[in-house]
């Protein structure tokens, strides 16, 4: 081994929030945590990973019969069943993502309290897992398309769809890391975190388009939920619709205050971590 | 020789409102924050102005009571906690292995756990490649090693586990107490490697009780006591002095303060009178129990005292109790006391006592594993090497030839 001259110097204040190049050192790790639970969630199931896109698929078929064919909701030009399974699909990357990562700290108590790593480590690999799901059910999308023959535009899929991606992985760390940290101190969250996502359900327009809100003050302050700019994004990815660039602005916007303040919540937890986990 | 690692005033203080309930809840926060001014805050001192510097290739042995703080100060060498004052300067990569097989998972293969495993303690994927085979053979599960972990004997478990701890190569190491695990034969095999470990000049930090193991392993040691280092020295007159220490100190314990769980609560258990919490080997374990009524009406006749002697792995090794005997007690006044005086052949090593107050096959009151004490190095024979003996006891024994 090389005498590497690496000195380390530790004390009270010695961490740093969002320590890249530490995570990097740590890239590996974070590997394994996000294969282990890949691994250990469908493992010795019947189905395996066909599970990720049987449960958004057969919502979609739900949602389809009920607000496509009976009620009849606008669906911003594309087929009901496609508009619901892109809503879906993003929803799900924050909807599981930020439960797995809000929980991920209890559940890996007994490894934070024995062994040293950029505790950040855990909630990034429980969102990996979830983006993981996503890009599974991703296969069955596209075939989804196909079938419904919607040819999207491929410079605009290629450059919408990711955005949308990305709007909706930085507020899933951001929410997931601010619970992950508050659950450790009141474990209350880890309780009442499904019951307020499927709250937020509610608001996000998942089932309808956020165009189908009339009400001009109501539209911008429901745009203030990052996952609405991510969805209604997605959305404009498949169609030729023009993009209200505002909305999806605020919703990035949004998204980044998130995530900075996660971080900061973070690291201001962290070092209770380990006594407390 | 080079310091590689110098600690310099390390402090670590718990606030106890926060450790006690070990997580709060909002309402209880809120709560608290009504009661402003009337919330006590107890603080725990885990450790107090602690130094001391380890030089390169040193094996520096950490001896203490259990909560002494031993832990805690590997827990903050390797960064796992923050102190809350004090500094640490070192060089190179720590890695600490506070306990074998963490992470594990039963439904992974034990090929899946090694890089689990060995990827939490800091090891490379390609490290871990490179080692594979040996870590593999170390532990001898060749056979199993691609079944899922829920199908190993814990016995299994605990050698895996312990070979992928056995083949980290960093810098710095922290080891706590793991020595402690699998069957004798396998410990020497360990304390064998973790020898050859010294032997490359790393540079070890080793919390163990077993005394032999760290004379072996340490060139020096410091002892702990209620957080602060009370000496520092070679590994040999650390022991010696921990052992004096340990003679002289008995320990009471007042078991009205502790938490316990739901019995009929009559008649509780007061005190426990420990004369020494450290015996020699072949010494009679001798303690004291003293009872309090807490309902006058309740029948004190027909009182059944039993106490369990435990190993670190639970299992119960003792098991004595006046029933046995046939010879139930008549309580009559708070102050009589209840002394037990048990035989001992215990291997060497760390146990704790579990107690257990019946009246008419009523439990009373109950403390299981309550208090560790320690049975020193040594056996009856007089052979040079105990950790050879492989039984849980020592047992006086003939063998002739007729």
């Amino acid at each position: 081994m090389s005498a590497k001259e690496n000195t380390f110097v530790i004390d009270a204040e010695s961490r740093t929030p969002l320590n890249l190049a530490e995570i990097w050192e740590f890239r590996e790790l974070l590997y394994f945590f996000a294969w282990r639970d890949i691994k250990v969630k469908y493992k010795q199931t019947f189905l395996g990973v066909t599970w990720a896109f049987i449960q958004p698929f057969l919502m979609m078929v739900v949602l389809n019969i009920f607000f496509g064919k009976m009620l009849h909701f606008p669906s911003d030009n594309l087929p009901y069943a496609v508009f619901a399974f892109t809503g879906l699909i993003i929803w799900n990357i924050f909807s599981s993502g930020v439960v797995n990562s809000g929980n991920s700290m209890i559940t890996n108590a007994v490894i934070i309290k024995k062994n040293y790593f950029p505790r950040i480590i855990l909630p990034l690999s429980a969102v990996i897992v979830s983006l993981f799901d996503f890009l599974v059910s991703f296969i069955l999308f596209s075939g989804v398309l196909i079938y419904f023959r919607v040819l999207p535009d491929i410079l605009r899929f290629f450059t919408f769809f990711p955005l949308a991606i990305l709007i909706a992985l930085v507020t899933t760390v951001g929410t997931g890391v601010i619970i992950g940290a508050m659950s450790i101190r009141f474990r209350d969250f880890r309780i009442v975190m499904p019951f307020v996502i499927q709250l937020l359900l509610f608001i996000t327009p998942v089932i309808y388009p956020i165009s189908a809100i009339s009400n001009k003050t109501l539209y911008y302050v429901l745009s203030l939920n990052p996952m609405a700019g991510a969805i209604s994004l997605a959305r404009a990815a498949l169609t030729h619709n023009p993009v209200d660039w505002t909305i999806i602005f605020i919703s990035a916007s949004m998204a980044v205050f998130i995530f900075i303040i996660g971080m900061l919540i973070f690291k201001k937890n962290e070092t209770l971590i380990s006594d407390l986990a | 020789m080079k310091t590689i690692l110098e600690v310099e005033h390390i402090s670590k203080k718990y606030s106890l409102s926060g450790i006690n309930k070990a997580y709060q809840t909002l309402s209880g926060s809120m709560a608290d924050f009504f009661r402003t001014g009337k919330t006590e805050k107890r603080d725990f001192h885990a450790l107090s102005d602690v130094s001391f510097s380890v030089k390169e290739g040193d094996t520096l042995g950490i001896i203490g009571r259990n909560g002494a703080g031993k832990t805690t100060l590997l827990k903050i060498i390797s960064r796992i906690t923050s102190p809350t004052s004090g500094r640490i300067t070192g060089k190179g990569k720590v890695t600490s292995l506070l306990e074998v097989g963490t992470g594990f998972h039963l439904e992974l293969t034990g090929r899946e756990n090694i890089y689990m495993n060995g990827s939490i303690l800091g090891l490379k994927k390609k490290e871990i490649d490179k080692k594979f085979e040996e870590i593999v053979e170390f532990s001898g599960v060749e056979e199993f090693i691609d079944n899922p972990l829920k199908f190993y004997s814990s016995g299994m478990q605990l050698r895996l586990a312990f070979s992928i701890g056995a083949h980290l190569e960093p810098e710095i190491l922290a080891i706590d107490e793991v020595l402690a695990v699998g069957d004798s034969l396998f410990q020497q095999k360990c304390i064998e490697k973790m020898t050859s470990i010294v032997k490359s000049g790393r540079t070890i930090l080793f919390v163990s009780h077993n005394f032999q193991a760290l004379k072996m392993i340490c060139n020096k040691a410091i002892v702990l006591e209620g957080g602060r280092k009370v000496f520092d020295g070679s590994a040999t007159d650390a022991i010696d002095y921990y052992n004096n220490e340990q003679r002289l100190q008995g320990q009471t314990i007042n078991l009205l303060e502790l938490p316990r769980g739901k019995y009929a609560g009559e008649l509780i258990f007061s005190k426990l009178n420990f004369h020494s919490v450290s015996f020699q080997n072949g010494e009679d374990i001798s303690f004291s129990l003293f009872l309090k009524t807490v309902n006058n009406t309740v029948n004190k006749t027909n009182l059944i005292l039993g106490a369990n002697v435990v190993d670190r792995f639970g299992n119960n090794i003792y098991h004595v109790s006046n029933i046995l005997t046939n010879q139930p007690f008549t309580h009559s006044a708070d102050s009589d006391e209840y002394r037990f005086i048990i035989k001992n052949n215990l291997r060497p090593g760390q146990y704790r006592l579990t107690i257990c107050l019946t009246i008419n096959d009523v439990v009373q009151d109950f403390f299981t594993e309550l208090i560790d004490f320690t049975i020193e190095e040594g056996n009856p024979y007089g052979f040079s090497k105990t950790a050879f003996i492989q039984g849980m006891v020592f047992p006086e024994f003939t063998i002739r030839k007729i």
